[in-house]
């Protein structure tokens, strides 16, 4: 394997927990909920699908934990912001230091403890074609899950009717519900989908990414997803792309670091953030006209009665 | 009674209460199939809470709806178009970043794909003369044609009664025209209609039968066409309206206000850019500008305010001077006032006390801060002053301004501007949702400061206002300033034909 093809592999398992992430939230704003929770929802993922599967011997179950860990994180934060409509902010960052305490919680146990990695899915005769042969058909099955989830959220978003509710929503509800639209029960179900996304997307870290757990493992990469979502305009073929491009910047700081070219290694591991700030400043700069935020974002629903 | 001979829908005794406010006591409505029933009355007079209550957007606190015969519950807006209640927004329920198919198919579950839904929008345009681009993006239209979205999209939900709150409220003349002929075909085809308005040539002109509200209660039933407007207007207000009076014969004096091609881009992707603006104003002259909404009123006032900066200092000039490049605070040192459109969060701060309120306009000039420190004794002194002059009404000393009506809250800014006795004042609808009685006192303020010698502009959708207050107006088209003409030779086709976007004589 080339060296080449080896970083562009490291690329890719880098990007995949940031594209799952992101299109999960993705899902939530354009329902015109901004959850910012995300770092926590992650963290608890990937606790839980760590100690799940390391208790039951089995990755799925290991993955279904943390899909469920993420879901039931994030009917928290749907209890507050829509039931109660509290300030989605506030409950965001509340849900973040929440989940970073419960996953220290839930992982202490485990602390020490190794898995072996989930395999790769090698395709006979594929996988070994010269170049495209491993980038291709040489991952492991989150990579290919990420994927689906992007056309599938693409699909859903833009050719399907519920699709079409969900971004009415995000965009105004106050008409929607005049126009007899379930406002509320829409972003519960976006909310939860962006839980479970969180929570699969916390399970490649601690399964797959580093088969093993640590505290604070997810590392920022839930504030990362969230400036991706912004970075794709709130598409996600876009976030697809932008996933690569952060991924990328996590990998050049690894291999910046070793062949130590001089700059202090706090600096490069600050690379990702500063490649996050870097590209926010440069989306508002070239496209401060731009109005793909949805209208609604952040704003708590009322009806009248 | 058989079903078929019960009127479509009658409303007996609702009442709904919001806190002490009783917004509709005891009301009964009847609408019959085919007709168009005019729904009157002024601002809070209690019609909005009304329909949202036969949308199902709000629930009465007592009384009955009973929908051909049988009574029914509308816990929410899906239950009223369940059974066959369609409503056209006055505030119009569209989404921007959709395109109208969007727009459409949004309110039409299983109805095909985007094909299908385009088709049948084209079939009911052709039928109800409705023609719309369903590939366009929303915010690429005009107020017209997104009010035609609104119409189309309660059609194709086949709906028995049809309610159109203020519907005429954003077109031009000639848009009205054909909005009605289309309302005429609907009744035609046994579709009832609830038609809201406080504009009376129309309900004299479309309307079969009326239903007058005023204070929460309905105060008569009749039918239009056999009442005068000022009678109507007298029951609907509950006394007789008073007039403007016309400034008396005043000279009119130097240039005080001055655009010189003012090209401005637009502020955001929805906005409008502003393209070779000219125009003078004089003191002693009131100088109305005309426009439908979202053809740049909101980019002109800024350019005047100094909200926007101008490209160029001589691009407005306030009494000889180039001020295009300097900001609000600036242009209020040389003796200028402006007064935004919205009330609530431009012209005020809702949870502001009044006298806090006086300080964020008159920080600059009202001598009202010392060393930085506020002298709020004399903030709290102007409050009253305009609260005393313009006979604001209001609960408790010094309240926050969001507790106050729309027109006692709009008498109390139009009031704060006005008794600095500003050289310029700019306005932008300075009556829009105002009853009456406020709108009157605020009519004639304008008219007064003209009269003592100030230049002012008044922006507004309103063309009667216009008229009644104005000597001169311009009309404001996707961002085209016409030249100003005569009010008092102007007539309304004219200004209308302008508003479209079409040429006059001498338009620009």
């Amino acid at each position: 394997m080339s060296l080449t093809e080896a970083i562009l592999l490291t690329v890719v398992a880098a990007a995949t927990p940031l594209l799952i992430a992101a299109l999960g939230e993705l899902v939530v704003e354009r329902a015109g909920v901004l959850n910012l929770g995300l770092e926590g929802m992650m963290a608890v993922g990937a606790s839980c699908g760590f100690a799940a599967a390391s208790l039951s011997g089995s990755t799925v179950v290991g993955v279904v934990a943390a899909i469920f860990a993420g879901m039931a994180l994030s009917a928290v934060f749907a209890f507050l912001t829509l039931g109660l409509a509290a300030n989605q902010v506030a409950s965001g960052l509340a849900l973040t230091i929440l989940g970073l305490g419960l996953s220290g919680l839930v992982g202490e146990a485990f602390v020490g403890t190794r898995l072996d990695p989930v395999g790769r899915i090698e395709v006979p005769g594929l996988t070994d074609l010269p170049v495209v042969g491993k980038l291709l058909f040489g991952h492991d099955p989150f990579v290919y899950i990420a994927l689906l989830l992007t056309i599938g959220t693409a699909w859903f978003l833009k050719r399907t009717h519920h699709g079409l509710v969900l971004r009415s929503i995000g965009e105004n509800h106050v008409s929607a519900h005049a126009l007899g639209l379930k406002v509320l029960r829409t972003r519960l179900l976006a909310v939860l989908f962006g839980g479970a996304c969180a929570g699969l997307a916390g399970a490649y870290l601690s399964l797959a990414y580093t088969p093993f757990w640590s505290p604070g493992m997810t590392a920022g990469r839930g504030w990362i997803a969230l400036a991706l979502v912004v970075f794709a305009s709130w598409m996600p073929w876009r976030a697809l792309g932008g996933a690569l491009v952060f991924g990328g910047a996590t990998v050049l700081q690894l291999h910046a670091q070793a062949a130590s070219i001089g700059l202090p290694s706090q600096a490069l591991s600050a690379l990702p953030y500063i490649a996050t700030i870097v590209a926010l400043v440069l989306m508002s700069l070239g496209r401060g006209r731009s109005s793909a935020v949805p209208g609604s974002l952040g704003m708590p629903f009322v009806p009248d009665r | 009674m058989a079903a078929s001979d019960a009127p479509l829908v009658a409303m007996l005794g609702i009442v709904k209460r919001f806190g002490a406010l009783t917004a509709n006591d005891r009301v009964d409505l009847q609408i019959r199939r085919g007709e168009i029933h005019a729904l009157l009355g002024e601002n809070g007079a209690g019609k909005s809470t009304l329909v949202k209550i036969l949308d199902g957007l709000l629930q009465p606190d007592a009384g009955e709806i009973l929908w051909e015969g049988r009574p029914v519950v509308l816990p929410d807006p899906e239950a009223a178009a369940r059974l066959g209640i369609g409503m056209v927004f006055q505030h119009f329920s569209l989404f921007d970043n959709l395109t109208v198919a969007e727009n459409i198919a949004v309110a039409l579950p299983g109805e095909g794909g985007r094909s299908e839904v385009a088709r049948r929008i084209e079939e009911v345009g052709r039928s109800y003369g409705l023609t719309l681009d369903p590939s366009r993006p929303v915010w690429t239209l005009s107020a017209g044609e997104r009010q035609r979205i609104e119409i189309v999209r309660a059609l194709l939900r086949k709906p028995k009664l049809l309610i159109l709150d203020e519907p005429t409220s954003v077109l031009t003349p000639q848009e009205a025209d054909g909005l009605f002929t289309t309302l005429e075909r609907l009744a035609a085809d046994g579709c009832g209609l609830l038609y809201i308005t406080h504009r009376l040539e129309e309900v004299k002109r479309l309307c079969s039968r009326a239903t007058i509200m005023r204070g929460g209660k309905v105060v008569a039933a009749c039918d239009p066409r056999g009442e005068t407007v000022a009678g109507l207007a007298s029951l609907m207000v509950g006394a007789d309206v008073h007039e403007v009076r016309p400034a008396p014969a005043h000279a009119v004096g130097k240039i005080r206000l001055e655009l010189n091609n003012l090209h401005l881009p637009a502020p955001d992707l929805h906005g409008t850019p502003l393209t070779g603006a000219m125009l003078q104003v004089q003191g002693g002259e009131v100088l109305g500008i005309a426009g439908v909404a979202g053809n740049g009123q909101s980019e002109l006032f800024a350019a005047l305010s100094g909200e926007s900066l101008a490209p160029r200092p001589e691009d407005v000039s306030i009494d000889g001077a180039p001020v295009g490049r300097e900001g609000i605070d600036a242009r209020r040192l040389r003796n200028a006032a402006f007064l935004p459109e919205e009330r609530l969060g431009h012209a005020a701060a809702p949870r502001f006390t009044l006298s806090e309120n006086v300080v964020l306009s008159r920080h600059a000039t009202g001598g009202l801060v010392r060393r930085g420190v506020l002298k709020t004794g004399e903030a709290q002194r102007i409050a009253r002053e305009v609260i005393r002059v313009f006979d604001v009404r209001k609960g408790g000393e010094d309240p926050p301004a969001a507790t106050l009506s729309g027109g006692n809250l709009q008498k109390f800014v139009v009031g704060r501007e006005i008794l600095r006795e500003p050289g310029v004042l700019v306005v932008n609808q300075p009556t829009w949702g105002v009853d009456a009685g406020a709108a009157a006192t605020i009519r004639q303020a304008l008219v007064d400061l003209a009269a003592r010698g100030s230049a002012v502009v008044v922006i507004s959708q309103d063309l009667d206002e216009l008229f009644a207050i104005s000597d001169r107006i311009a009309v404001l088209h996707a961002g085209r300033l016409s030249a100003a003409r005569s009010a008092r030779t102007a007539t309304r086709e004219e200004i209308g034909i302008l508003m479209a976007g079409g040429h006059a004589t001498d338009a620009a």
